[in-house]
């Protein structure tokens, strides 16, 4: 049952990831991109992590990609169809990224993992004691500098969104 | 685990879905579609560090931790190039890479 679910999660990923990098309408690849993260949080609840998969599903399926879709219905027509590459360069990226897959793709096969049979259930409790620990191993420096990092990145967003309003409303107070 | 799978297929999976990302990074002309590509880039190396944590070190957490951090990273970055990108529609009116000159200096 998890192998069906899972191949069909993977069908659905590769094909919306093609879609995605091919649509010529941009809302339509934004809203491509959605399957392809839809796609994995249900690989983060197969594996059982279920407080992964929430977390993609609420960050990347409902925060980002409503910024894009935003950003998308502010800067462009929706009709408006997107000028692509000529043909001879996709034909030669294209060729590029399918010799590189494949080369990842046999030298993962040739390596020889040691997989642990055991499986083993995390709560969220304890993904929240180790972020918070401050013991070693713990992760709560890390914790600390992305909370500072994502406060800098909210003040930089609306600095820059504001754009030249605000430079001249300095440059009146100066 | 995923009963049946072997590590081996998840990480093909997401070698494909990387790759995927690579040729839309080259090929796409917009800042948007840009993005988007980036965006599946990232997302690939995510299920990485989780499949490798969960298949490889089942009773340590890290890669959750790190893909946790890559997750956030990538919100942050996607909220900064939206607001450039709206800044720069104001100032020349188009999202195409090669009308883009004013940010060389």
């Amino acid at each position: 049952m998890e192998k069906i679910i899972f191949y069909v999660l993977a069908l659905m990923m590769i094909g919306s990831a093609i879609a995605s990098v091919s649509s010529r309408k941009m809302l339509r690849s934004v809203i491509y991109l959605l399957f392809v993260l839809a796609g994995v949080a249900g690989i983060f609840f197969l594996i059982d992590y279920n407080f992964l998969a929430a977390v993609e599903l609420t960050v990347y399926a409902g925060g980002i990609i409503v910024l894009m879709i935003f950003s998308v219905l502010l800067v462009h027509h929706i009709e408006m169809k997107l000028e692509v590459a000529k043909i001879s360069k996709r034909i030669l990226t294209a060729v590029a990224c399918a010799i590189g897959a494949g080369l990842f793709i046999t030298i993962i096969y040739s390596y020889d993992f040691k997989v642990e049979g055991i499986a083993t259930t995390t709560t969220t409790a304890q993904i929240g004691t180790g972020l918070l620990s401050y013991e070693a191993g713990g992760f709560i420096l890390p914790f600390e500098v992305i909370s500072v990092l994502l406060l800098a990145a909210m003040i930089g967003a609306i600095i820059i969104a504001k754009g030249k309003k605000l430079e001249s409303e300095n440059d009146e107070t100066l | 685990m995923i009963e049946g799978i072997s590590i081996y297929e998840i990480l093909a999976l997401t070698s494909i879905l990387f790759f995927i990302g690579v040729y839309g990074f080259i090929t796409r002309k917009n800042l948007i579609s840009i993005l988007i590509s980036v965006e599946l880039i990232l997302n690939a190396s995510v299920v990485n560090f989780v499949v490798i944590n969960k298949y490889l070190y089942p009773d340590m957490l890290q890669g959750v931790y790190f893909s946790i951090f890559i997750i956030a990273v990538a919100a942050a970055e996607t909220a900064l190039a939206v607001s450039i990108i709206i800044n720069l529609y104001r100032q020349i009116s188009s999202v195409e890479v090669k009308d883009t000159e004013t940010m060389k200096y």
